[in-house]
């Protein structure tokens, strides 16, 4: 007797196959180089531990194949999943790295599968001298409308958008651009994996620290400026330049 | 429908037990079945402030373990018959408390019908705190006008925005409330405090009421009664008012500006 019947609610089918679409980082690489691939991945991940921690990745290894070097995938799985990821998926593999995967329950993706747009392929092509992962940019924007108090941490893959105050002892981080509508008084960091043109704006600069790719300014550095007025930060030849928005 | 309330701070000493007090006695006053809960375990005051520290056989640990009933454990009021208070426990440490064992002894004091519920927080962000926040509906708190004590409130503000039940279950927040107490108009004006403005421009936070320093609250804590039952006193009134306002009653601000004195004091009594 299949008793477990019982436990359905009437008619209802016991399953249902939905299509659905979702944001996941790919990790591209350009060094087969195990222990420096570890390296790097845990300076990201401790960029933002909160965002990183038990996130899905999908890693990329066409550029290596491109360049005949071969790569331990079983190795590489296990270096992921030690710097606290989750590997979903496997792209750009030849057939013997895609056989690896799959006996490791990890799914193939094809090479194009997942669209890049032009200014991304441009960033790879530069970023190929570099022999350094880089994750690929997520563009999305996270809105806050409530005050980020003292002792809090927000990280946005894409654009930040804080329509409150930031308090001082608060920190927010963007890949992308940062929109602060109210006092911003704690710490704000936009392009923190290496986005030079990302920018702050901000209706009352009182900030902590102010952050465009890692160059910054702390508020000694800002004593001259006038709170409660509208400025954009922005990155010019490695210099933070705030300026007035009229 | 009960509504738990959080008497919070951050920083200690700044006035959550007083406030703890004084507002159970007034939301009884105004005829509402009330409980106040002492979360502090280990120090215990609110006993102390109620005057009811003789009369503690049983105490919340005690029921947490099983050891009471919750109706053993709830002291009625000696002069309000809808106020019940919950001692803490002096003999045991914080970790003496659990989530569960809170959340059941809230559970139950709603099916008896207890309308409010006035958790007083101790002082820091440990569990203790943490425990008497974390089923709260409404956060009143309660800040002192000086930096440290700001800073301190807006750090418990991130915390019930971030850890407590509302925010885990994505239930809507926890509504926030500013209390600022022993507010001395003087000392504002000497720029040894804070202003009302300058902290609600810290925080943005919805300002119930602001409490005067006074030597009421120490009378009234000496003699075990709470201050709101001084109806002389400012500090009692200031209580009253903001029972009232948070009831839903239009009262406007009080004790924020200097008192006027006389025509002699306003030209040569202040530089
Ligand atoms: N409005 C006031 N005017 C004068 N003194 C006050 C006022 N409010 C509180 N006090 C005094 O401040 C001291 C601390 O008050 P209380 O015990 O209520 O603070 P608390 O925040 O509960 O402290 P703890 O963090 O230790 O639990 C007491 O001595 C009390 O009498
Ligand atoms: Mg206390």
């Amino acid at each position: 007797m299949p008793t477990d019947s019982q436990k359905m609610p009437n008619n209802s089918p016991p399953l249902e196959f939905k299509s659905g679409s979702f944001s996941v980082p790919i990790l591209i690489l350009f060094t087969n180089d195990l222990k420096f691939i570890g390296q790097q991945l845990h300076e990201k991940v401790d960029l933002a531990p909160e965002f990183f921690k038990n996130s899905p990745l999908i890693f990329d290894v066409q550029e290596l194949n491109k360049q005949s070097l071969d790569v331990d995938i079983s190795a590489l799985v296990i270096v992921i999943r030690q710097a606290g990821l989750l590997p979903t998926g496997i792209r750009g593999g030849n057939i013997p790295q895609n056989k690896i995967a799959v006996e490791l329950f990890i799914p193939v993706y094809s090479a194009h599968s997942i669209n890049i747009t032009p200014t991304d392929s441009q960033k790879q092509k530069q970023k190929i001298i570099v022999p350094e992962p880089i994750v690929d940019v997520i563009t999305t924007t996270t809105m806050i409308t409530r005050p980020i108090r003292s002792g809090q941490r927000i990280y946005a893959a894409g654009d930040l958008v804080v329509l409150a105050q930031v308090s001082a002892g608060a920190e927010i981080m963007a890949e992308g651009n940062i929109h602060v509508y109210g006092s911003l008084r704690g710490r704000a960091l936009a392009g923190v994996q290496g986005n030079v043109n990302a920018r702050i704006f901000c209706s009352d600069l009182q900030a902590e620290l102010i952050s465009i790719a890692g160059n910054y300014k702390i508020s000694d550095d800002m004593r001259d400026i006038v709170s409660k007025k509208f400025v954009q930060v922005y990155l010019q030849e490695h210099t933070l330049i705030i300026k007035d928005i009229e | 429908m009960t509504r738990i309330i959080v008497v919070t701070s951050g920083k200690g000493g700044v006035g959550k037990t007083t406030t703890s007090a004084a507002i159970a006695m007034g939301f009884a006053k105004k005829g509402h079945k009330t409980a106040v809960i002492d979360f502090d375990v280990g120090l215990r005051n609110l006993d102390l402030i109620m005057g009811c520290e003789r009369r503690v056989v049983y105490d919340i640990v005690n029921v947490i373990y099983g050891e009471a009933t919750l109706n053993q454990a709830l002291i009625k009021d000696k002069h309000c018959e809808n106020l019940y208070i919950l001692p803490a426990s002096q003999t045991r440490d914080k970790d003496a408390l659990s989530q569960e064992g809170v959340g059941q002894i809230l559970e139950e004091l709603a099916a008896k019908d207890f309308k409010y519920i006035v958790c007083d927080s101790p002082a820091g962000i440990e569990k203790g705190a943490h425990l008497a926040m974390y089923f709260a509906d409404d956060a009143f708190v309660v800040t002192n006008p000086e930096v440290a004590s700001v800073r301190d409130s807006d750090r418990m503000l991130g915390i019930l925005a971030s850890k407590s039940r509302r925010a885990e279950q994505n239930l809507e927040p926890i509504k926030e409330y500013l209390l600022l107490t022993r507010y001395s108009p003087e000392r504002v004006r000497i720029g040894e405090m804070l202003s009302v403005a300058d902290v609600q421009d810290i925080l943005s936070l919805h300002l119930l009421g602001v409490i005067p320093e006074s030597k009421s609250v120490l009378t009234a804590s000496n003699s075990g009664t709470p201050v709101i039952l001084d109806e002389k006193s400012d500090a009692g009134q200031a209580y009253v008012d903001i029972v009232a306002r948070y009831l839903g009653e239009d009262k406007p601000h009080r004790f924020i500006e200097e008192e006027k004195k006389g025509l002699f004091g306003k030209f040569f009594g202040s530089k």
